[in-house]
């Protein structure tokens, strides 16, 4: 405490100290365990990615063998390939629909309420049930194909839960259904924030509501749009609960993320040294979209200081 | 844009903002509708359709009879698992946050913004980093399989939220405040529940549903934790598909689903509000 002289009036420090032991193993057991915990577990695994350990963990030096292990696996090699797909799909996808729900919200209409309360709904809901939802509507043989067989379309296709080339794209389907939701609110915020001046001034200007929404108030939700596409990012690098109950990454490894390969390797293979090298490069994954973002934060951060 | 008058356009936004509605609901709907759909007839047509009559007893299997692992005592032992877990994490990662984020923020001391920074990484390390040292740390404690155990992971991993929560609250609580109650003679403890608590209502609410959510959504943990018997029911839903999936149960499956999603729902339709604040507050960071 800063100004300890304040409240201790003239006793001892030492009496003071333990009369105000209490408070200071309320602010710091929990602060320093969690700050403890975050940087010792991240240097046990980093050193767990660097030792011969499988079934139990074991000291010694094989330098980046687990890591050429893991990178020339095709476990790894597929988790990555599908990363970088669902990633990219998922995040894109989730902001157009994120932003175009937020800007029908944002049209004054009638059960805006209900309407908010019914996209943000599904992100209350564990990604367990999510994904166990979908796996149920996208299995061909129960789903939504069965339903449209049953009503009399019976050429209908709609097989990508186990189909090895679209599987991917139901992981996208249910993670938008999960979490659009996130970006329409943060764009919903961004929306209602917007200087209603500039919004009259384009239209005194004569321009149309599409023209008005184009160039004046889409381009103030760039800072908005990269909040989003990080947030999303980093649920996308680090999904497993959502895939575990969808597809349980198949058929086949068809669905592999880099999170199930980790699990896979430490409780089912006991290949400890190894899954902790895969949690390291989804660590690694997950800096090289944080680091720019918050380089960006602290640039920003700087501007509007001096601004 | 914001203009009444253009009919056609308001017609469309209508539209649209129905059919994406009905879109989000229809998952939910098609559960509840199966949840009272007998097997027999799911397996006839397919999950999606209409009960014919209402099979309430899947509830009653779904809650106390159907086998995971065999044992059949339904999704109960399950819930009561995941409330031993979630509720008392969430009270102790609440308040250890609230104090530690009023020390962070109105007290001021030697390494706060330090140790600050690093407990806010904690929203970003990934679980996988943690959980070997967790595996470790807690079979040497001896919490290994054990609810305890899980309630400590949450706490201590729940406090990078609560107290970031907290501090960026109470930052805005005019530091005069706290300076005219010192001058009184008032210590650390005697501000914060005579001062500090009565002000942060909204903040604990946001805070506790956020922490209830998440904790009782967990899978990860649950999974790797702790044995059958001890799982979390998020942990025994996947259990109770992998079971019966030579011959699927699909009614009680889907009342099972309904049961274990029904405490986070209904704190989101009656907490909503704050459930979508600390989805921003978490966002913004």
């Amino acid at each position: 405490m800063t100004s300890a002289a304040s409240t201790a009036t003239g006793r001892p420090a030492t009496s003071a100290m333990v009369r105000r032991l209490p408070e200071y193993l309320m602010i710091w057991v929990p602060l320093l365990l969690s700050a403890a915990h975050l940087i010792s577990f991240s240097i046990w695994t980093i050193w767990i990615s660097f030792t011969p350990s499988t079934l139990v963990p074991v000291a010694g030096w094989v330098g980046l063998r687990n890591y050429n292990a893991v990178l020339a696996s095709r476990n790894w090699q597929i988790a990555f390939d599908n990363l970088l797909l669902f990633g990219i799909a998922f995040v894109l996808l989730s902001l157009t629909t994120g932003l175009l729900l937020a800007i029908l919200l944002d049209q004054r209409i009638r059960g805006e309420n209900v309407l908010r309360t019914i996209f943000l709904y599904p992100l209350a809901v564990s990604f367990v049930v999510t994904g166990t939802v979908w796996s149920w509507l996208l299995n061909p043989g129960i789903g939504i194909e069965k339903l449209v067989h049953d009503l009399g379309w019976t050429t209908f296709h709609f097989d990508w839960l186990v189909n090895r080339d679209m599987a991917i794209w139901t992981i996208v389907i249910a993670a938008i259904w999960q979490s659009s939701g996130f970006a329409m609110a943060l764009f919903l915020a961004g929306l209602r924030s917007v200087d209603s001046d500039i919004i009259k001034a384009a239209q005194i200007d004569g321009a149309g509501p599409i023209r008005t929404y184009w160039r004046v108030i889409l381009p103030t939700l760039w800072p908005i749009t990269i909040t989003v596409v990080v947030v999303q990012l980093q649920f996308a690098i680090s999904a497993f609960d959502l895939v575990r109950a969808l597809t349980n990454g198949g058929p086949g490894i068809a669905t592999q993320l880099p999170a199930l390969v980790v699990y896979d390797l430490m409780f089912q293979r006991s290949q400890l040294g190894r899954g902790a090298a895969a949690a390291v490069l989804m660590l690694l994954i997950l800096l090289a979209v944080l680091l720019p973002y918050a380089a960006w934060r602290y640039v920003r951060g700087r501007q509007a200081a001096h601004a | 844009m914001r203009d009444r008058s253009f009919a056609p356009t308001r017609i469309l936004t209508y539209l649209v903002a129905t059919l994406f509605a009905a879109a989000y609901l229809a998952p939910l709907l098609v559960v509840v509708l199966n949840s009272l759909r007998t097997n027999e007839e799911i397996a006839q047509s397919s999950m999606i359709g209409w009960p014919q009559h209402m099979a309430w007893g899947n509830y009653a299997l779904a809650w106390s009879g159907f086998c995971v692992a065999e044992t059949c005592a339904g999704i109960r032992p399950y819930m009561l698992n995941s409330a031993l877990i979630t509720i008392p994490a969430t009270i102790f990662s609440t308040l250890l946050g609230a104090v530690a984020g009023y020390a962070v923020s109105l007290w001021r001391f030697r390494g706060d913004v330090w140790i600050y920074g690093i407990v806010t990484l904690g929203l970003f390390l990934p679980q996988q980093m943690r959980l070997l040292p967790w595996t470790i740390v807690l079979r040497d404690i001896g919490l290994i399989n054990t609810l305890s155990g899980l309630v400590l992971i949450h706490t201590i991993q729940g406090l990078s939220f609560t107290v970031l929560f907290c501090r960026n609250y109470y930052v805005a609580i005019p530091h005069e405040l706290i300076r005219a109650a010192r001058i009184d003679g008032a210590g650390f403890f005697r501000i914060f529940w005579r001062i500090i608590l009565p002000l942060s209502g909204p903040i604990l609410l946001v805070t506790v549903i956020w922490q209830f959510t998440h904790i009782w959504n967990e899978f990860l943990y649950g999974v790797t934790f702790t044995p059958g018997q001890q799982q979390p029911v998020t942990a025994a839903l996947i259990a109770l598909s992998a079971a019966v999936a030579d011959i699927p149960q699909h009614g009680v499956q889907s009342a099972a689903v309904i049961i274990a999603a029904l405490p986070t729902l209904l704190i989101y339709l009656f907490g909503g509000k704050y459930f979508v604040r600390g989805l921003t507050a978490g966002a913004v960071k």
